[in-house]
């Protein structure tokens, strides 16, 4: 048995100890808003935060993630919207959606460490989620109006 | 118009291949069995004291349901839809509910018509008109539901307003008939009935009384100047779930009780497995069980990811290939297939081309295009269950009816015993036209009878077993004299993905792959002496419809090779363009582009522009790129695209979906391409086939323009014009022709 902090909750899971953390959260848990895309960060559909930074969690070891906190977009408000998932709504930026809980969770991760990005700085930490809807031009923008909600810019 | 007539005349030799189910859908209505009358199918499983108008509205005394007709693969007709419905039933978002239709021919597509028909886009001549009225016809009997073709709008944009109007009417004369006040004196206004001293009845309180009059069908639908919503920027009714992470797409579905599967698949599409070794993976943690399959295993086990380890682990012995092994034997048949034998159709044969092509300075090249995956995010899924009855199955797909077919024919049963559920899917492209998912599913699932299966493709999988977009190749020539294009002679040969997507569904079409004439035939340039025709390649890799289909290539080789000529006869691209176009609200989109980017000849100092002009799915579109040769690599700087689509709906998913199309189109043509080796895919994941990332998206302005006589779609028709334009663009800015996607090959990007 291994013990996980999700959103502020224990969970016991009984699974191998190199299942990456995505399906922990998705078959175990029963979280699904992280996305499964490519299985070998390449996409970034699946990223979530452990403790506080932005990680793909098809690539975590859930033995490694064990003991730290992980949060995925429901808790990321703390029972509000973000301000990144205003901007998001604000820009209307999702096509079908699939990529956008990673690019939110990317885009937050961005905003923590570099309160107002360039779009060259945008260009370097958002290139590794991939949208095949092709919404990059409205991640950029929601992205320079997020910083301003949060005081950034 | 004096041009648009003499064009029909000019096709009307086309225009003499069956109407009916000639051109775009083969013989697929004979192969149905045509309804008589399609029934509403919501009626069917009615609630008490619920009342349903048409397949779209459904009332009960408790909500209000909203049907939308077509598969939501992110393009947002799962918003658009109701809305255009609410339009005219007066209902504000939040007041209703939205679902995905059923299989049914009630939701034909009427937005094949304009396809179907053998007349240019721009042709309203009477010949035109009656032969598109005939395609309606056919649609309705052979109650064909698909979404594809950038049809959703078409096929939807007055029936939903009359579903909406027929209702609003209908709730009015039941509150006509409790109230004793006559129906001239009802308004409605928000999910209510409104008496004229302002007491409101709601729509659900209506519901019971409304089932028991017959529907007012005489309605007529409002001015658009009284329009709330249509044609206004909106909020997306899946915005807010899509940023929360609330909404669940077909993968996020469970259920109690079921069993995750993951599969090995021949990579030699479309064959058998001969034998497998399973010992290892049979140990592995969290396996239950593993499945022969007709091409290939299944491994069930505890979660997604113990399957595809295991699965993976799986030794098999594959048959072999029954398309050529290796890709340069693939690109062999295609250079030898421009003969008689593999003639698809000679679309146009305008005046004396041989001898046009003697009289100037003769140009020729050759293009070609790739094979390309669709890989939307989202991999294939599916949960199934299988009982003695049937089988009921969630998947996110454009086909309803197919699904139903392909199902029942993998586990013996019949269409009907089948019951589909649509889910929201992450992309598709084309992909969910396609039914490897389904055919596993249902394999699995009959040998687990009584137990929901999930179903979960890898990405490795979800690559191996895309049926690609069609392989194409180009032969061109013309020729240029006294500043002016005399002759052109264009010829493709190139796999058939229509064709090859009704073979799948069961359906053999003899006749030719209309999609191949799409950007070789709608050509609207004034050439004298002018001749296209299509071959098609035999024996190789299925192909099938990836975003914008035949246009994706072909687009791009007219286009490119339009510029050589325009070069070689010292003319501007774009000026040249609009003197040769012969549709004045054609002429209309290049002039506005050309204003959007304020074109005013080269720019110099390692900069180039380049245009495109493609109509594809009845929608044309110009669009200007901007590049700029760096030491790196070239860049793109910037593209303007306008568009005329009759009326644009939603201007804001307008402007997404043409922003999308456009990396769509540029993405692939600079990055992507599947080859094969051993007879397998040797694209497995993103880092090999990644389209666009964010870093080399360009700033991507938009013009929607409502010129054209009819509403059209939007989908797909953006994308073609983005690669040519492209190159057009890198020409100007080094000189140099690139001819063949993926341009990378041959120059590097920033």
């Amino acid at each position: 048995m291994l013990e996980l902090t999700v959103n502020g909750i224990k969970h016991q899971v009984d699974v191998v100890p190199e299942m990456p953390l995505l399906w922990v959260l998705r078959d175990e848990l029963g979280i699904t808003s992280p996305k499964y895309g490519c299985g070998i960060a390449q996409c970034g559909a699946c990223t979530v935060h452990v403790d506080g930074h932005a990680v793909r969690s098809c690539q975590a070891r859930i033995a490694d993630v064990a003991g730290k906190a992980v949060t995925t977009i429901e808790a990321v408000g703390h029972g509000k919207l973000h301000p990144v998932q205003e901007a998001w709504i604000e820009h209307q930026v999702p096509q079908c959606g699939y990529c956008q809980i990673g690019q939110m969770m990317q885009a937050i991760s961005l905003l923590t460490l570099i309160p107002n990005p360039s779009d060259d700085e945008i260009n370097q930490v958002m290139s590794g989620n991939l949208c095949r809807c092709g919404t990059y031009e409205r991640i950029r923008a929601a992205i320079h109006t997020a910083a301003r909600k949060m005081g950034g810019a | 118009m004096a041009e648009i007539s003499r064009l029909s005349r000019r096709t009307f030799v086309f225009g003499s291949v069956a109407v009916a189910g000639g051109v775009a859908f083969g013989s697929y209505g004979r192969a149905q069995e045509a309804p008589k009358a399609a029934a509403n199918p919501l009626a069917a499983g009615l609630a008490p004291d619920s009342v349903t108008f048409n397949p779209w509205v459904e009332i009960s005394p408790e909500k209000i349901i909203l049907i939308a007709q077509h598969a939501d693969k992110g393009q947002g007709v799962g918003s658009i839809q109701p809305v255009m419905i609410a339009e005219e039933l007066d209902l504000e978002p939040g007041q209703f509910e939205v679902r995905f239709a059923g299989p049914s021919p009630a939701y034909y597509n009427s937005g094949f018509a304009h396809e179907l028909a053998p007349f240019m886009a721009p042709d309203q001549s009477p010949e035109a008109e009656k032969a598109r009225a005939a395609a309606l016809e056919w649609l309705r009997k052979s109650g064909l539901q698909m979404t594809g073709g950038s049809s959703a709008i078409p096929d939807t944009y007055d029936k939903l307003r009359v579903a909406g109007a027929v209702a609003r009417e209908t709730l009015k004369a039941a509150a006509a008939k409790r109230s004793g006040i006559a129906v001239a004196d009802l308004r409605t206004e928000a999910g209510n009935v409104i008496l004229p001293d302002g007491a409101k009845i709601p729509y659900v309180a209506l519901a019971a009384e409304a089932a028991k009059i017959p529907p007012v069908t005489d309605v007529k639908l409002r001015d658009p100047k009284q329009w709330r919503m249509i044609g206004k920027p909106m909020e997306r009714l899946d915005i807010r779930p899509k940023v929360t992470g609330e909404l669940k797409f077909g993968i996020d579905r469970v259920m109690d009780g079921m069993v995750y599967a993951a599969v090995q698949l021949n990579p030699n599409k479309g064959q058998p497995i001969k034998s497998y070794d399973a010992s290892k993976a049979e140990k592995m943690p969290g396996v239950r069980k593993i499945l022969k399959i007709s091409n290939g295993i299944a491994v069930i086990a505890t979660n997604s990811w113990y399957a595809m380890k295991a699965a993976e682990q799986v030794k098999c012995e594959w048959a072999p290939s029954k398309y050529p092994a290796e890709q340069a034997d693939h690109w062999k048949a295609v250079g030898a297939s421009f003969t008689s034998e593999f003639l698809g159709k000679q679309w146009r044969n305008d005046g004396d081309v041989e001898a046009g092509l003697k009289a100037g300075k003769l140009v020729e090249a050759e293009y070609r295009a790739p094979y390309v995956a669709h890989a939307p995010l989202e991999p294939l899924s599916g949960i199934g269950i299988v009982t003695d009855a049937g089988m009921e199955i969630w998947v996110g797909h454009q086909s309803p009816q197919a699904v139903q077919q392909i199902a029942a024919k993998a586990i013996g049963m019949k269409p009907e015993q089948v019951t589909f559920h649509n889910e929201w899917m992450g992309g598709s492209f084309g992909h969910r036209l396609e039914f490897e998912n389904v055919r596993v599913l249902a394999e699995i699932a009959n040998q687990l009878r009584g137990t929901p299966v999930k179903l979960v493709f890898s990405r490795e999988q979800d690559f191996l077993q895309d049926i690609p977009r069609q392989i194409a190749m180009a032969r061109y020539r013309g020729s240029v004299q006294d500043g002016k294009i005399v002759a052109a002679d264009f010829q493709v040969a190139a796999t058939t993905p229509f064709k090859g997507l009704l073979e799948r569904m069961g359906t053999v079409s003899k006749d030719p792959d209309s999609q191949l004439a799409v950007g070789i035939w709608n050509v609207y340039y004034d050439i004298p002496n002018y001749r296209s025709a299509s071959y098609e390649v035999q024996g190789l890799s299925p192909s099938t419809t990836w975003r914008s289909v035949g246009a994706s290539a072909n687009g791009f080789f007219t286009e490119g090779f339009m510029d050589e000529l325009i070069h070689a006869a010292g003319l501007d691209p774009l000026q040249a363009r609009i003197d040769l176009c012969k549709i004045p609200i054609y002429r209309k989109i290049l002039e506005t582009v050309g204003e959007m980017a304020d074109w005013k000849g080269p720019l110099g100092n390692g900069k180039g522009r380049g245009v495109a002009f493609v109509e594809s799915f009845g929608t044309a579109v110009a669009e200007i790129v901007e590049v700029t040769m760096t030491d790196a690599g070239i860049r793109i700087d910037k593209v303007w695209v306008a568009a005329d689509v009759g009326k644009v709906v939603d201007p804001v998913n307008f402007e997404n979906n043409v922003q999308g199309s456009v990396v769509w189109g540029l993405g692939h043509a600079m990055n992507c391409e599947i080859t094969y080796a051993n007879g397998a895919a040797q694209q497995t994941n993103y880092h090999h086939h990644e389209g666009m990332r964010l870093y080399q998206c360009p700033v991507i302005e938009v013009r929607g323009l409502e010129n054209d006589f009819t509403v059209r779609g939007l989908g797909e028709p953006p994308v073609p014009p983005a690669a040519p334009a492209l190159a057009n663009a890198i020409f100007a800015a080094t000189g140099r022709r690139i001819r063949e996607m993926p341009f990378n090959k041959f120059i590097d990007f920033v």
